[in-house]
């Protein structure tokens, strides 16, 4: 939990759309500045045949990559690593701030199950984090593809990793207000989509959670369950609908909120690194 | 013969040919059908689960809509003694050759293949299954 929050911060309160990454052959850290030149260069490129443009906009495009120590969960993770395009309208004067617009991250957090019989010239950094255009992420994941021969896939969360995931943050100790813990089911096979949302106050979650889970660190799948099935009766007592045989689409905490089409959000630094080590195990199994 | 739950209403017991197989249905994508399976195993007489019983799970085509953990049916098939069969109903390949391998076992099951009986069918496939 040590390094400069401030760096960490940034991945707070955004939304970023998951993506899985195979391991990249022959990735060098020392050479984080040239890969910025070569991404660049790329970008360049690719605008000149029309591709990354946004409409009527001129732009002088930067491109940064740093290493993001703080994210790294046991001795055996690669730190994470930092892509940022940046823009400079040339209409604008000289010592006005750069634009962000988009980051990237690569990280692993306790993904020693992927690490663990790497050979040397892989490096495993096997959860992508992207937040901005399309556009940009399309260039740029096609040039870390290019470059260092892995996949990007999108990472999306099945309704079962969904109540993992709200169980297990509904039951954080924040000590703020918290917000409440909302569930959003979508129901399968009507003529109209139906959507229906459900939200507990989080004093209330977190008691019941606290009735269920047997040894505080550890959670199991019974205990999962449990709690999902005292949520859904409690809803079928009261409006007489199975939430159970609806499909799970978004759960949000005041830890973290989290949508099936694999876009997270986070929100609290102290819990970040135990997210992240979730969404980790899921590109994982993705990738594996 | 279809029906959501058991036990089947009793006023048509009398009506009723005899039953030689039981496919319990289980949808990946809703947790309420894998209850609703569980809580109508319990009115499944003893004698069905020596090879009159199956379980057939649906929807595993799509891995993330997944409500329903695989290994928990995986152990409610080894509880039950019977066997489980994925397919994905959606695809009309993967329909058809699972309506047939439901045929073939109800033959079995209805003792119309000679000198093959339910529980040796039964047992045939869960020593497969072990490997």
């Amino acid at each position: 939990e040590s390094g400069d929050p401030q760096r960490t911060a940034l991945l707070l309160r955004k939304a970023w759309t998951l993506y899985s990454v195979t391991p990249l052959y022959r990735f060098c850290r020392g050479r984080l500045r040239d890969y910025a030149r070569l991404l660049s260069a790329f970008i360049a490129a690719e605008r000149q045949k029309g591709l990354a443009v946004e409409v009527g906009v001129e732009l002088d495009i930067k491109v940064a990559l740093s290493s993001l120590p703080e994210l790294q969960g046991s001795e055996q993770d690669q730190p994470a690593v930092l892509v940022q395009l940046s823009s400079r309208s040339r209409a604008s004067p000289k010592n006005s701030e750069d634009k962000i617009l988009w980051s990237g991250c690569f990280c692993c957090v306790y993904g020693d199950d992927l690490s663990e019989n790497m050979p040397e010239d892989f490096t495993c950094l096997p959860l992508f984090l992207a937040n901005g255009a399309e556009s940009y992420m399309s260039v740029v994941g096609n040039w870390f593809q290019k470059t260092f021969d892995c996949i990007f896939r999108r990472l999306a969360i099945s309704p079962f990793n969904l109540s993992w995931m709200v169980a297990m943050w509904a039951g954080c100790k924040v000590d703020k207000a918290a917000s409440a813990v909302e569930l959003v089911f979508s129901v399968p096979r009507l003529p109209q989509p139906l959507d229906i949302s459900y939200a507990i106050h989080p004093e209330d979650a977190r008691a019941l959670w606290d009735t269920i889970q047997k040894t505080p660190g550890e959670i199991t799948q019974e205990e999962v369950d449990i709690f999902m099935d005292c949520l859904y009766s409690h809803f079928h007592r009261h409006f007489k609908i199975r939430l159970s045989a609806t499909k799970l689409v978004k759960v949000s905490t005041a830890i973290a909120s989290a949508h099936c089409d694999g876009i997270v959000k986070m929100l609290h630094s102290q819990y970040l690194s135990g997210v992240l080590m979730l969404l980790t195990e899921l590109a994982i199994s993705q990738i594996q | 013969h279809i029906a959501t739950s058991l036990p089947l209403p009793s006023e048509r017991d009398h009506l009723r040919p005899r039953i030689d197989l039981i496919v319990f249905v289980i949808d990946i994508k809703s947790k309420c059908s894998l209850k609703n399976v569980e809580a109508s195993l319990a009115y499944v007489d003893g004698s069905f689960f020596l090879g009159k019983v199956c379980f057939l799970v649906t929807g595993v085509g799509r891995v993330n809509c997944c409500s329903v953990e695989i290994n928990a049916i995986s152990k409610l098939g080894e509880a039950y003694s019977s066997p489980v069969l994925f397919c994905e109903l959606e695809l009309e390949g993967v329909r058809v050759a699972t309506a047939q391998r439901l045929l073939r076992m109800l033959q079995i099951c209805a003792g119309l293949v000679s000198g093959f009986s339910a529980l040796s069918f039964n047992l045939l496939m869960r020593n497969s299954a072990d490997d």
